[in-house]
Formats: C-alpha cells, structure tokens, sequence
C-alpha cells in the first residue's frame, strides 16, 4: 500500500484542509475547549467518539494550520478505498491514511501502517469505536488504542469528545443541519505500569464519556 | 438622509467612546485581577464596536445590506435555537427545510414585498405543514414536543427577525425613501434600553421581577432602563415620521415588547438548562441572546407603523 508515502503540504491538501475547515466553521460554529490537555505541537493521537463522516474534519478544524498538515485521520478502507474517487478523496485531498478492517498480509496489519505514520513525527487521529456509532454511548473499544500506547508510550493519548455531529449529519444522510458543535479535549490517557490491556481501554472509553458536555441529552 | 445617518454614526461613536474610557478608567483603577464583571464590560463594549461597525457597513448597502444581514442573523440564530431543544433523527429533512427553505422563502419575500405571504407563510403554511411531514415520517416519540420547537425556532429566529427588514417595504406618506431610518430607530431604542437596563440594574437593581426566570431582571433596570429609553426615542423623533410624543410612545412600546423578550428568552434557556444561547458575541453570549428583544420588538413596531403611518 501506498499510504506510507505521506504528502503533506501539497497545495491540493492545504486548499482542503483550509476550505473544509471554514465550511466546518460556517456550518456548525465549532470550537475547541481545551478541558484537561492545551493546544500543542507534540505528537499526538487524538482519539474521538465516532457519529459521522464529518468528525475529522470538526476535530482536525480545532488544530493549527501547521499540526492539521501532519496529523492524518485513520479511514477504513473498506469504504474509502472502494473507487478511485473515494480513494481520491480520503488520501489525496484529506490525507488520511486507509487500513483494511480484514487485513491478509503483513503489509496490511492495521498497527504497523498506523506506527509508520508515528515513525515519520506525525499525528493520528482514531475511532476506537471502529465504525460510526448512532447515539450518545460509545460502543466497546477495539485493542489497537492500546497496541499503539504500549509501542510509543512518548506519544500523548488525548480524548476527544465530539458533541452534536450525530445530529448534523446522521449515519446514512449526505446534507448536514446547520447546529453548533463543540470539540471537548480532554486529558492525557496512558497505560499505567502493569495495566492489562482490557482495563486501560476501559479506562480510556470512560474518559472520553466523561467529556460529553451534554450527558443529559437522549438525542 | 445623509445628514440624518452622520449625526447618528457620531453619535454611536460617542457613544462608544465613552463607555470604552470608562471602562478603561474602571479597569485601570481597580484591584487586580480584574473583576468577571468587569472583564465582561469590556468584552460587551469591544463587542458593540463591532456589531456596530458591521451594522453601519450593511446599512451603506441599503436593501441588500439589510436582507443579507437579517438573513444571517435569523441563520445564526436558528441554528442556536435547533441546536438546543430536542430533535430526533427522523427530523432530519425537516430541519433542513428550516435552514435551506424557510430562511430563503421568508427573506425573498421580503425582497418583494409580498405582505400576503410574508405574514402567513410561517404561521398558516409551515405550521400546518412541517408536523405533517412528521407524521408522515412516522416517529411519533415525543412528537408534540419537537414539532413545537420547531415552531417557536423559526417563529422566534425567522419570522420575527423578518420584520426589520420588512420595515424597508412600508410606505410612510411624505417618508419615501427614508425607510432605513425606521431600521436604525427600532435598533437604536431596543438595544439602547437592554444597555440602559443593564446599567440601571447594575446600579441600582433590588427587587427582581421574575426571580424564578432571571437573576439579573430587576424592576429599578426595567423602570429606568424603559424610561430612558423612551425619553431617547423622543430625542430620535427627527429620524422618524413620528412626533417627539410619538416617538416616546412607539419606543415605550418596542422596548417593553423588548424586556418581554428577554424574559421568555430566559424562561427557554432556564428550562434547557443552558445560561446563554452560544458564544458568537464575546462576551454577550449568543446571537439570540443579544437579539431576543428585538424579536419581541420587530412584529409589533412593524405593525405599529404600518397601522397607523402607512397609506
């Protein structure tokens, strides 16, 4: 797979970047609230909760022009690799990088494309959920959060809760609503010494749940 | 008109002016770190020089100006009010019908001057319509709930907010042409009386009105605030086809419409559970935070106008 080959700062990726961000703005008012961690340039992986197609975009809208260029969301190839146009879209206009849900060689082992990235001093965005979620819950973990904290323990965890996007544009809908969203950043996450992985995923699901500023809300 | 527009851009800018030194002077003097209540006076003045500039900039392009700066504002705070009540995922189309279709249609409708079907079109067509297609979609889950919300949302954000920019299409015998001044009139008087309220409250407010509702509503704000104001819109009669008397009157008015907008404003947001609307205006909160007394005021000065001006 090509997706190791990262071209960032390619004209087409900033024009993107920059004009998804401002529709981002002009649509839902995002704004970030630093709640636990602060804007930063260290390397990263941002873990969300996942509605909806546009949360990378509405967390990725909260960095830095220069952080946004090195940090790419992680796409399931399934669906992003499907045409060329997809395939198009989800690398070369928003530089995200594909890995495949059922992966046959080595090559294609989600963890180490994912560490590849990392080699290279950027930023991954994450769903550990592993697909988009319909409600305000959050569905188990998948253990690569885990994996890939265990293989650069120097790379910060942070929560990201994404508020309101499963009602801008719900799973199957392709017009967003016009409503306003918040991206909460919350605090570092990081394995404890001895902590057995089933117990840290735990920890860091319910770290993010606490970030919904809403927890009230049943829509 | 010209000379009308430069006294009261000057008299904004004095305005400003002094309550920006004021604040400065207060800031400077008092004990560090500075008050969260003075913090926020400043933020609420830089604020209003910007609201302000930007107003000035729309009213230099007239018709346009107008229509395009109230359809964003009804925009923005549509956007506040859906964000906040209960919706479900089966209201999807209909909430986008609210920002793609009613916001245009009730807009292009006050570009042409179709009075007919700018006052019914929200009220008869998408009142009767907009639970329909619910019914249709065939979720029934707290169904009278959401489809009052959606009512009140575009009522509030669309339909009032409408009525500036409609005030454009009266025809005031012997005012031709003038009608922006009518725009800046009711602008001037509502939100001068929220400020005039504000500051009274602050000085010398006790006894509140609806403690239930609002903390910060107090009878020595509304008092003063609505009195002063009125007195103000007396002053402004020479941009209006009123009489000083008039002026008072029409502004006493608009201004008590304005408080009672506040007021049912806090009463949605109490029962929300939210202290303001959203963040667009630092320090002011949302955009309907700062407009829910214009929202009260519009219809009913629209109204005032038309009965007793127009021919």
């Amino acid at each position: 797979m090509s997706t190791l080959a990262l071209r960032t700062f390619t004209l087409l990726q900033t024009m993107t970047s920059v004009g998804l961000s401002a529709m981002a703005w002009a649509v839902t008012g995002v704004r970030p609230i630093w709640n636990g961690s602060q804007p930063s340039d260290r390397q990263r992986i941002y873990f969300a909760n996942h509605t909806s197609h546009g949360d990378f975009i509405l967390l990725s809208a909260c960095l830095s022009e220069t952080e946004r260029a090195k940090t790419h969301a992680i796409a399931a190839a399934e669906y992003w690799g499907k045409s060329r146009l997809r395939r198009f879209i989800a690398q070369d206009m928003l530089s995200s990088v594909l890995i495949k849900r059922q992966w046959t060689s080595e090559a294609e082992h989600p963890i180490s494309i994912m560490l590849s990235v990392l080699d290279q001093g950027h930023s991954l965005i994450i769903f550990p959920e592993g697909t988009r979620n319909g409600s305000d819950e959050l569905l188990p973990f998948r253990s690569g959060l885990y994996n890939l904290s265990i293989a650069r323990p120097d790379v910060e965890l942070i929560p990201c809760w994404i508020e309101n996007m499963s009602r801008v544009l719900p799973k199957g809908q392709f017009l967003p609503v016009p409503l306003l969203c918040r991206v909460v950043f919350g605090p570092p996450v990081a394995v404890a010494p001895g902590e057995e992985r089933r117990a840290f995923l735990q920890r860091a699901r319910e770290t993010l749940l606490a970030l919904n500023p809403r927890p009230d809300r049943d829509d | 008109m010209r000379h009308e527009i430069s006294i009261l851009i000057i008299g904004l800018f004095v305005v400003l002016s002094t309550a920006s030194v004021i604040a400065g002077i207060l800031s400077m003097r008092a004990p560090k770190p500075l008050s969260a209540t003075l913090v926020n006076l400043t933020q609420r003045i830089n604020a209003w020089w910007v609201m302000v500039a930007l107003m000035t900039i729309a009213f230099f392009f007239g018709r346009y100006g107008m229509t395009i700066l109230f359809g964003l504002i009804s925009f923005a705070a549509l956007r506040e009010f859906v964000t906040l009540t209960h919706s479900r995922r089966s209201d999807h189309w209909v909430l986008l019908g609210m920002f793609g279709i009613v916001i245009p249609f009730q807009y292009w409708l006050v570009w042409t001057a179709w009075y007919g079907l700018f006052v019914i079109f929200i009220p008869v067509y998408c009142f009767l319509l907009m639970p329909a297609i619910t019914a249709l979609h065939g979720d029934t889950e707290r169904f009278l709930e959401r489809v009052s919300a959606q009512q009140w949302a575009i009522m509030i954000s669309v339909y009032c907010v409408s009525h500036v920019p409609a005030l454009l299409t009266l025809n005031v015998p012997g005012f031709e042409d003038r009608n922006l001044l009518l725009i800046a009139f009711l602008i001037i008087v509502v939100q001068g009386s929220d400020v005039l309220q504000y500051i009274f409250g602050k000085l010398f407010g006790k006894h509140r009105v609806a403690p239930n509702v609002s903390p910060s509503k107090t009878w020595e704000g509304l008092i003063g605030g609505v009195v002063a104001s009125s007195l103000l819109g007396a002053l402004l009669a020479f941009i209006t086809p009123f009489s000083p008397l008039q002026a008072a009157a029409v502004a006493f008015v608009a201004c008590t419409m304005g408080f009672l907008g506040g007021l049912v404003a806090s009463a949605i947001k109490r029962d929300q559970g939210v202290k303001d609307w959203g963040h667009l205006i630092e320090g002011h909160g949302g955009m309907l935070d700062r407009t829910d007394s214009l929202v009260f005021a519009a219809p009913v000065f629209f109204h005032l106008v038309r009965y007793f001006w127009t021919v």
